[in-house]
């Protein structure tokens, strides 16, 4: 029963149910890149799952062209980027303060941040959306930027706090035996030791923000500040009828996100499962 | 050291801006939605004060239906718990236990958790297209044309149907949580076991699960917070319809602020949201504390 043999049998049926798997999990992704190369006759009956006849790059011109996808991305783009750099900043100077400085308050402030982890996005919608609409505030990239940094920042909060345990207090002391003050010691010691654990702040706030829909599409109706989520879905609620141009739209909203993660898959894949154990 | 860790303008400066940041965007939105959830307001003219109507409301109307609503993030909630996780458990076993390409299958099981979810969303949406999408022109071809639905449009189908796109996203991103649990436990442990005789399945019975039990907890609750706040892929696939059958509390709550102008009702969803995800992490961490005692 155990021996080899039944091993190898085992073995070679879990291999083909993983592969099955791999099909359920990665088709509508293959099918999304091989829509967006077709026209609706081929999408339609003639090649439904098959590769191309003919590869139809102009799908891709016409989503950028009549769907204004690029613009959409650059706005995705800004915001997100924006987006990372509040909420590493902010999270960094926290950081150090909750954990290596000493004051009243501290512990309070420690766990209203951890608060924030547990709290709903939607709690914010309504509250942020009458005060911005009082400083007509609605359609701009801030309206997004600011929401989205604060909802990362518990999250970035935790993923410092647990790396800075492993920089030693030491190292801080000689500094400061050398004549350096706290700001001097966060600008040389700190910021450098933390480096490796920003990227994971970074992948974090990134998947965040390059993907929000609720506040995108509630927040912004002026077509200059659209971020891709809410592009697309105007997009496709507007060009019903050919699919391949949506295709395009879809992949290259996708694009980005599929590139970063064959470079750095297991990094990636370390953040997100880092950021979830601890929290 | 001491006066450089006690430096008041520093710490300030430091903690400042996070500070303001939480608080105006996440702590006093809270309240502001409690407060709001006691009025009558279209955001236009003034609020009127009418006590606890809009919890009365919420339960009470059969036209607003935010029972089934609940009903609908519970179903899906269950689901999550005892479909998507044991799936996630199942392959995160697997696949840790080393077979051929392990690397490459966690990587691509994972991708779809990357992806958009509007992305994703348009996707199903295509593919459950009644009269070209993929599922319908399949079934048709195996000759089940009897099977055939307008999945999205048709009351007794829609519910599952965003579901189950849903489920799909996500099996990979527990299954990623629970393999690094499982690769984190001593190799030490099954060796020892392997040496007592014990097959794979004791193996994954009475070592694996019993020692995953800290990231099977963070798992439940995302699983179970994320049902309640359920949004992006049911607003793509059905905007909760059709005639309110796939309708979740977010769902409701955008239509009625964003839709009809009913702040206060959209506020007293938002303090309900907001209560079943604190009310449920709290419950699962206590369900799990009683068990391993």
């Amino acid at each position: 029963m155990h021996g080899k043999i039944g091993k190898g049998i085992g073995n070679k049926v879990i291999f083909v149910f993983l592969c099955i798997w791999a099909l359920v999990q990665i088709f509508p992704i293959y099918w999304m890149f091989t829509f967006s190369l077709k026209d609706n006759s081929e999408i339609f009956g003639k090649n439904m799952i098959g590769l191309p006849h003919v590869w139809r790059w102009s799908n891709y011109i016409d989503a950028l062209k009549v769907g204004n996808i690029g613009r959409y991305f650059l706005n995705s783009v800004f915001v997100t980027v924006a987006t990372i750099m509040i909420t590493t900043i902010c999270a960094l100077l926290a950081t150090y303060a909750l954990t290596r400085m000493e004051w009243k308050g501290q512990k309070l402030a420690n766990s209203l941040i951890m608060l924030g982890l547990t709290v709903p996005i939607h709690a914010a919608i309504l509250p942020v959306f009458i005060v911005l609409k009082k400083f007509h505030m609605t359609n701009s990239y801030w309206a997004l930027i600011i929401p989205y940094a604060a909802f990362a920042l518990a999250m970035a909060i935790l993923i410092c706090e647990s790396f800075i345990e492993g920089v030693p207090r030491e190292l801080e002391e000689a500094a400061c035996i050398d004549g350096c003050g706290v700001y001097g010691i966060f600008v040389r010691i700190i910021i450098p030791m933390m480096r490796p654990c920003l990227s994971t702040v970074a992948i974090f706030t990134f998947l965040q923000a390059w993907n929000e829909l609720m506040f995108a599409v509630t927040f912004i109706s002026d077509s200059k500040f659209r971020t891709l989520p809410v592009g697309i879905q105007t997009l496709c609620g507007s060009y019903t009828t050919d699919w391949g141009p949506i295709g395009a739209a879809l992949v290259i909203a996708t694009f980005p996100t599929l590139l970063i993660y064959c470079f750095m898959s297991e990094k990636i894949q370390e953040s997100m499962a880092a950021g979830a154990v601890k929290g | 050291m001491n006066r450089v860790r006690r430096n008041k303008t520093a710490i300030i400066l430091f903690i400042i801006p996070t500070l303001i940041l939480f608080c105006t965007i996440i702590i006093v939105p809270i309240f502001m939605d409690v407060y709001y959830s006691f009025f009558k307001w279209n955001g236009m003219t003034a609020p009127e004060f009418i006590g606890a109507d809009n919890y009365i409301e919420l339960f009470s109307s059969k036209a607003m239906g935010f029972p089934r609503t609940i009903k609908n993030a519970f179903i899906l909630a269950g689901l999550s718990v005892f479909i998507q996780l044991p799936i996630s458990l199942f392959m995160a076993i697997v696949l840790a236990r080393g077979v051929k390409w392990e690397k490459f299958f966690v990587a691509l099981f994972f991708t779809p958790v990357l992806i958009s979810t509007v992305v994703i969303g348009q996707l199903w949406l295509k593919m459950y297209n009644p009269q070209y999408g993929i599922i319908n022109s399949f079934l048709r071809l195996v000759g089940l044309d009897n099977l055939c639905r307008t999945w999205l449009g048709d009351g007794r189908t829609a519910l599952p149907a965003v579901f189950v796109p849903i489920l799909w996203q996500y099996i990979g991103y527990h299954m990623l949580l629970l393999y690094a649990g499982v690769k984190s436990i001593p190799e030490e442990l099954n060796e020892a076991a392997k040496i007592d005789g014990a097959n794979s399945w004791q193996i994954a019975r009475l070592i694996t699960i019993p020692n995953l039990k800290p990231t099977l907890q963070v798992c439940t609750i995302f699983a179970i917070t994320g049902s309640l706040k359920a949004f992006d892929l049911i607003y793509v696939l059905t905007g909760g319809g059709p005639a309110h059958a796939s309708e979740v509390p977010s769902t409701l709550m955008v239509d009625m602020i964003f839709g009809r102008s009913r702040y206060g009702i959209g506020s007293t969803i938002a303090v309900f949201i907001i209560f079943l995800c604190f009310f449920f992490a709290v419950l699962i961490k206590k369900v799990f504390k009683t068990e391993v005692d």
